[in-house]
C-alpha cells in the first residue's frame, strides 16, 4: 500500500512555472523533512497536493485513492502566517476545529469533543491556555495550538509547513517529540523544514526540492554535501566543513 | 404620535426593519472578519442601476422585480470587482471604489432620465436612494421579512462552519468544506440583505447597517459568537430606532436616522465597550499602576547599579 504517490506533477503561478515533473512515493510510517531554498516551491507542493492550488498536470493519490475519498485521513498544518490571528476566538476553539470533520457539518461539538481538544492542548503543554484569546498567544504558542489541532484530527498522513519557524528551543523540542510520537504510532509525516543543522536528528527521510525533486530518500543516503549543494546552488557552505 | 403605535401597518414596518437590521448585523459581522467591509458599500451602490432599469422596464413599482434587478446589478458589480482584481494588479479596495462610483453614477443618470420621462418621482423611486420605510406596503414588508429570516437562519445553522471558513479557509477546505460554496453563499446573503434593505434604508446608507454594528460589537467582546449576537442586536436596534424616529415626521427619510442610531451605539461602544472601550482601558491602566505601586512599596529600593 502506498500512503502518498505523486506522478508527473507540475504547477505554476500565472506566468511562472514553480514545480515541474515532480515524482515520488512516500513510505508509510516515515518522517520526511522537505528542504530547499526560499521560493523552491515547498509550500506550493503541499498546496497542490491538497488541491488548495491547481496543478497543471500530474496525478496525486492518497492511500491508493483520491484526496476527496480520504480527506479525513489527511491532516494539514499551514504556515502560521496564513491565518488571521486577530480573529476573536480562543485556543480551545481552534483545536476543536480539527474535530469538525468527525463532528459532522451543522452539528455542535459535544462535551467529549471538548475533552479531546483539551487533551491535545495538554499534550502540547498548552492546557493552561485553553481559554486564552488566540491574538494574545505568542508565536510559539500559536504554533502549538496549530499542532494540537492537527493531533486531534487523528489523521494518518500529516503535512506541516514550517512548524518550527520562529519557535524557541522548548517549543521545538515539544513539537519534535510530538512528531516522533506520531511516527511511532505508524503515521506518516511530511514537514517543510529550514534548519539544515537539525535535519539528520529530526528526520528519517529527506526530500530535497528546488522546482523539482533533486533527491528523495533515507536521510543517511540522500542528505549529502553534493546533493544539498545541488539543491541550494553552489553558494551554500556545507556546515560539516565548518 | 400614538397613531403610529396603533396603526398595524406602521407596526409591521417597524418589525421588518428590526429583522432587516438583525440580518444586516449578522452578515456584516461575516464581512468584517472576511475583511471585506467595503464590499458591502460597493455592492449597495452597485444595486441602484438595477433598481432603476427594473422600474423602467415595467413602468411601475413592483418590489420583487426591483429586488431582482438590484440583485442582478449587484452581482454584476461583485463579478466585475473580482475580475478587475484578478486580471490586473489593481488592489481590491481600488476595484471596489471604482465599481461603487461607476455604478452609482450610472444609477443616478438613469434615475434622472426616468424621472424626466415622468412618473419616476411620484412612484417613489428616489426613496431607493435615502430609504423610505413608510412607503412600503404590506407585501413589501412580507418579502423583506421572509428573506431576512432565511438569512438569519443560514448564519445560525452554519455558525460553526462560518467560523471555520472565516478563520482558516484552507483548513476548512482540507476538511471538505468547499470555500467556493461558502464564498458563494456569503456573497448571495450579502447581496440579498442589501437589496431587501434598499427600499427601507436606501442604497447610499445601506452599507452603514452592515459596517457599523459589527465594528461596535467588537468593542464589547472577544468571542465570535457573542460578537455575532451583539452585532445582530445593534443592527436590529438601529433599524427599529431609526425607523421609529423617521415615522414621526411626514416624508422623513429612514436611512439617515438608522445611521444616526447606529452611530450613537458606536459612540457608546467606543467609550464604554468592555473589551476595547477607551474608558475601560484607561481604568484598567490606572488599576494596574496602583497595584504596581502597592506591590512594590514594601521592598526596599535596591541601590542603582552602575556599569563601568
Ligand atoms: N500567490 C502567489 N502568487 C504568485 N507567485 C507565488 C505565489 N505564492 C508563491 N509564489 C511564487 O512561487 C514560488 C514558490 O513559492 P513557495 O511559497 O512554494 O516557496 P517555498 O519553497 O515555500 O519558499 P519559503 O521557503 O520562502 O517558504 C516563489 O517563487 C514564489 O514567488
Ligand atoms: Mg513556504
Amino acid at each position: 500500500m502506498s500512503v502518498l504517490k505523486v506522478e508527473d506533477l507540475s504547477a505554476s503561478y500565472r506566468k511562472n512555472k514553480v514545480l515541474s515533473d515532480v515524482n515520488f512515493n512516500v513510505k508509510p510510517g516515515s518522517l520526511t523533512g522537505i528542504i530547499g531554498p526560499n521560493g523552491a516551491g515547498k509550500s506550493t507542493l503541499l498546496k497542490v497536493m491538497l488541491e488548495l492550488h491547481p496543478s497543471l498536470s500530474g496525478k496525486v493519490s492518497f492511500f491508493d485513492s483520491t484526496l476527496a475519498k480520504t480527506k479525513r485521513r489527511v491532516g494539514y498544518v499551514p504556515q502560521r502566517g496564513s491565518v488571521d490571528w486577530d480573529f476573536p476566538t480562543n485556543a480551545l476553539d481552534v483545536v476543536l476545529m480539527g474535530l469538525y470533520g468527525k463532528i459532522g457539518w451543522f452539528k455542535w461539538p459535544s462535551k467529549q469533543d471538548k475533552e479531546l481538544a483539551l487533551e491535545a492542548l495538554a499534550q502540547m503543554g498548552m492546557a493552561d491556555y485553553a481559554d486564552r484569546q488566540i491574538s494574545q498567544l505568542s508565536g510559539g504558542q500559536q504554533q502549538r495550538v496549530f499542532l494540537a489541532r492537527a493531533l486531534v484530527q487523528d489523521a494518518d498522513l500529516y503535512f506541516m509547513d514550517e512548524p518550527l519557524v520562529g519557535v524557541d528551543a522548548a517549543t521545538e523540542t515539544a513539537i519534535m517529540t510530538t512528531l516522533k510520537r506520531l511516527k511511532s504510532a505508524g503515521k506518516t509525516v511530511m514537514v517543510v523544514h529550514h534548519d539544515l543543522l537539525t535535519v539528520e536528528d529530526y528526520f528519517d527521510h529527506v526530500m530535497l526540492l528546488n522546482r523539482t525533486i533533486v533527491e528523495y530518500g533515507k536521510t543517511d543516503e540522500v542528505f549529502t554535501k553534493d546533493n544539498v549543494q545541488k539543491t541550494y546552488g553552489g553558494s551554500l557552505r556545507w556546515m560539516k566543513e565548518a | 404620535m400614538l397613531d403610529i403605535f396603533l396603526s398595524p401597518n406602521a407596526q409591521w414596518v417597524l418589525f421588518s426593519t428590526l429583522i432587516l437590521g438583525t440580518a444586516a448585523g449578522m452578515v456584516g459581522c461575516l464581512s468584517y472578519w472576511k475583511r471585506q467591509s467595503l464590499m458591502s458599500d460597493a455592492l449597495s451602490h452597485a444595486a441602484l442601476p438595477g433598481v432603476v432599469i427594473a422600474f423602467s422596464i415595467l413602468g411601475y413599482k413592483n418590489l420583487p422585480f426591483m429586488i431582482f434587478g438590484a440583485a442582478v446589478s449587484a452581482f454584476i458589480g461583485a463579478w466585475l470587482i473580482q475580475l478587475i482584481r484578478s486580471s490586473s494588479r489593481v488592489k481590491e479596495d481600488a476595484a471596489m471604489g471604482l465599481i461603487l462610483s461607476v455604478f452609482f453614477g450610472l444609477g443616478i443618470m438613469l434615475l434622472t432620465v426616468v424621472s424626466r420621462k415622468g412618473g419616476g418621482n411620484q412612484a417613489g423611486l428616489d426613496s431607493f436612494i435615502f430609504g423610505q420605510a413608510a412607503s412600503m406596503v404590506r407585501t413589501d414588508v412580507y418579502t423583506m421579512m421572509a428573506v431576512a429570516i432565511v438569512i438569519i437562519a443560514v448564519v445560525i445553522i452554519g455558525f460553526k462552519e462560518w467560523k471555520l471558513f472565516l478563520f482558516d479557509p484552507d483548513f476548512a477546505k482540507g476538511l471538505g468544506l468547499s470555500s467556493r460554496l461558502m464564498d458563494g453563499l456569503y456573497l448571495a446573503m450579502l447581496v440579498l440583505v442589501i437589496v431587501i434593505g434598499i427600499q427601507a434604508v436606501g442604497v447610499i446608507l445601506m452599507a452603514a447597517l452592515l459596517i457599523i454594528p459589527p465594528v461596535s460589537a467588537h468593542y464589547w467582546t472577544m468571542s465570535f459568537k457573542r460578537m455575532l449576537v451583539l452585532s445582530a442586536i445593534f443592527g436590529g436596534g438601529s433599524g427599529l430606532l431609526g425607523t421609529l424616529i423617521s415615522t414621526m415626521g411626514k416624508g422623513w427619510p429612514t436611512g439617515p436616522f438608522i445611521v444616526i442610531a447606529s452611530a450613537s451605539i458606536f459612540l457608546v461602544s467606543v467609550l464604554a465597550g468592555t473589551q476595547r472601550g477607551l474608558l475601560v482601558r484607561a481604568l484598567q491602566l490606572q488599576l494596574q499602576r496602583k497595584q504596581h505601586r502597592l506591590e512594590s512599596r514594601p521592598i526596599p529600593r535596591q541601590p542603582v547599579k552602575e556599569g563601568k
